[in-house]
């Protein structure tokens, strides 16, 4: 009897040794949506003058240097509010976005994308566009294969990387390709922008075609070169306010800041042209 | 029966169910438990740990597209990616085991200052992550790296967008689970057998190979199969060194990735087929290598 009750004891004890570790695991993915709730409810008592609270932003990996100083711009023309962002790919953060992932504010790199969350009905507000993407040539620094036209890279012996057809970038390239009536063979079909721009900043690739913001934020490390068959692929950036957002009224205001005239200003340094 | 009994309370450990009611059940099953020599606390993780590590396959296999599966399968990208990935991880274990078990022997037969060092970067690549390993791979074996520059200039070969650079990439990851495993080996056979042989007359390499090695066959397999599995399913490194061209350097887990950016069935039909492939594979080598020895 004693014995059966210690053993009792001790199948309780290791169940929740198991049960706590499973609950380690999962705690690691229920985090940080707490601590917006709270802003929410105390943003509806505000009146719109006063905003508190934190925004929750997911944008596309392209638009991480502009948005962060439009985020430090937001914060320093509303003391008491936060704007915190998730970047990464337009799809990937997308499924996010449908999975339930507490955010506020949607800027997409592609209208398909976008689509993913409207289909959903999870975005409370018509998306609008708000900036515009160009694809541009990136050479290596100097242009040492004097790359001047999309039909150069078609050249034997040049080693270009294009982005996937599954990607945004890549299904752009192809439409610009298919405009001209080019073929190109590339060495790679990469799986994003930026590692078709790092085979080229590491001199592996001679070129690539990515965006010009892409080509802005290397810097020096590649040379850009623009071609005019890219106006027949111009992609557009929708951005929306979302359905559950935490905190509307701070996020409508970061979607009007982003909109206005300075916001244009700092999308349009980097690289991005107006809508 | 108790089997089943076992994993319905297992599953409700999963489920954070209420574990008190499975009290009496549980205690008609304990009697056989202990006839048989398996303590609880030992038990009772272990199925949560197996449950765990099985889940996502039954997922797999309760979601996977199991009508558009025929059509996924003969689609010609399928088989050049499957047949790509076969031959890359088998060329890359080769080349691990051609490197690989020296050194495993190097380590753990010889002495040299340093050793534990040696021992710690060699299992680097284990920890790297992959992406960072093939940014590395780049810098040292790139067109611009620090070899590469002299292996293009002087040889004229490049390796970054190439089915030898897959291999390459490859091996650099899965290169780490075979020395691991055959220095294990290494230093639980008793070395007294290759000592006997050299008294004998045998010089040190012949007593490598004709009694170091059948010894430790076993431990050799068993690695072999290890780094055969992982440079299988290398994906990192793979994509940042070798780039992605079907039928060059696609692997099945880059068609797998590329795929769940626009249609994710066919991303896990990929994934069910790469899957299949390698239980085939690893259980026929399980029959004929390692029970053989």
């Amino acid at each position: 009897m004693t014995r059966y009750t210690r053993r009792t004891r001790r199948t309780l004890q290791v169940t929740g040794v198991g049960v706590a570790a499973l609950l380690a695991l999962s705690a690691c993915s229920s985090g940080s949506d707490s601590s917006s709730k709270k802003d929410s409810s105390s943003a509806s008592k505000d009146s719109a003058k006063k905003l508190t609270g934190t925004v929750t932003v997911f944008a596309a990996a392209s638009l991480k240097e502009s948005f962060t100083t439009l985020g430090k711009d937001f914060e320093k023309a509303h003391p008491g509010t936060k704007v915190t962002f998730s970047f990464g790919g337009s799809d990937t953060l997308a499924a996010s976005i449908t999975g339930g992932a507490p955010a506020d504010v949607f800027a997409a790199a592609s209208p398909k994308t976008m689509a993913i969350v409207t289909d959903k009905k999870d975005a409370a507000t018509a998306p609008s566009t708000f900036v515009r993407n160009q694809l541009e040539i990136a050479t290596l620094p100097g242009n040492p294969d004097k790359v001047a036209s999309l039909k150069d890279l078609t050249k034997s012996g040049l080693k270009v990387v294009l982005c996937d057809k599954t990607v945004p970038c890549g299904a752009a390239a192809q439409k610009a390709l298919d405009a001209s009536k080019l073929k190109l063979t590339p060495v790679s079909y990469e799986q994003d922008v930026k590692s078709a721009l790092t085979k080229v900043e590491l001199k592996e690739a001679d070129a690539a075609v990515v965006y010009k913001t892409d080509v802005k934020a290397a810097g020096s490390k590649v040379e850009g070169v623009e071609f005019p068959e890219s106006t027949n692929a111009i992609n557009d950036y929708p951005i929306a306010l979302l359905k559950d957002a935490p905190n509307a009224e701070a996020a409508k205001e970061f979607i009007a800041l982003v909109q206005s005239s300075e916001g244009q200003k700092v999308l349009t340094a980097a690289g991005f042209l107006k809508p | 029966m108790t089997e089943l009994d076992k994993s319905g309370a297992a599953a409700e450990v999963l489920t954070g169910g209420d574990t008190r009611g499975a009290g009496p059940r549980r205690r008609r099953a304990r009697p056989g438990a202990r006839r048989r020599g398996v303590p609880l606390p030992l038990l009772v993780p272990a199925l949560v740990g197996l449950a765990f590590l099985l889940l996502p396959l039954i997922a797999l296999l309760v979601r996977a597209p199991w009508r558009s599966l025929p059509e996924q399968l003969t689609s010609p990208e399928v088989w050049q990616a499957l047949q790509l990935s076969l031959i890359c991880a088998t060329a890359a274990t080769a080349v691990s085991l051609v490197l690989g078990v020296p050194l495993a022997w190097l380590l753990a037969r010889t002495e040299f200052p340093g050793r534990g060092l040696v021992r710690a970067l060699v299992t680097l690549p284990l920890v790297l992550p992959p992406v960072v390993g093939g940014v590395a791979l780049l810098l040292a074996l790139g067109r611009n790296g620090v070899v590469g520059q002299v292996l293009d200039s002087w040889f004229g070969i490049t390796l970054p967008f190439t089915t030898a650079g897959v291999v390459v990439a490859e091996s650099f990851v899965a290169m780490p689970f075979l020395v691991i495993s055959v220095e294990g080996t290494l230093r639980a056979a008793d070395p007294r057998f290759e000592e006997a042989a050299t008294t004998l007359g045998a010089s040190r390499f012949t007593a490598f190979r004709r009694v170091t090695l059948p010894l430790i066959m076993p431990g050799i397999a068993a690695g072999a199969v290890l780094a055969w599995a992982r440079a299988l399913g290398e994906f990192g490194a793979t994509i940042t060194f070798a780039g992605n061209f079907p039928g060059r350097t696609q692997t099945m887990p880059l068609a797998v990735y590329l795929a769940l950016q626009n249609d994710p069935a066919a991303a896990i039909a990929l994934s069910l087929v790469l899957l299949a492939v390698s239980i085939a594979v690893l259980a026929g080598l399980r029959d004929r290598w390692v029970t053989a020895s």
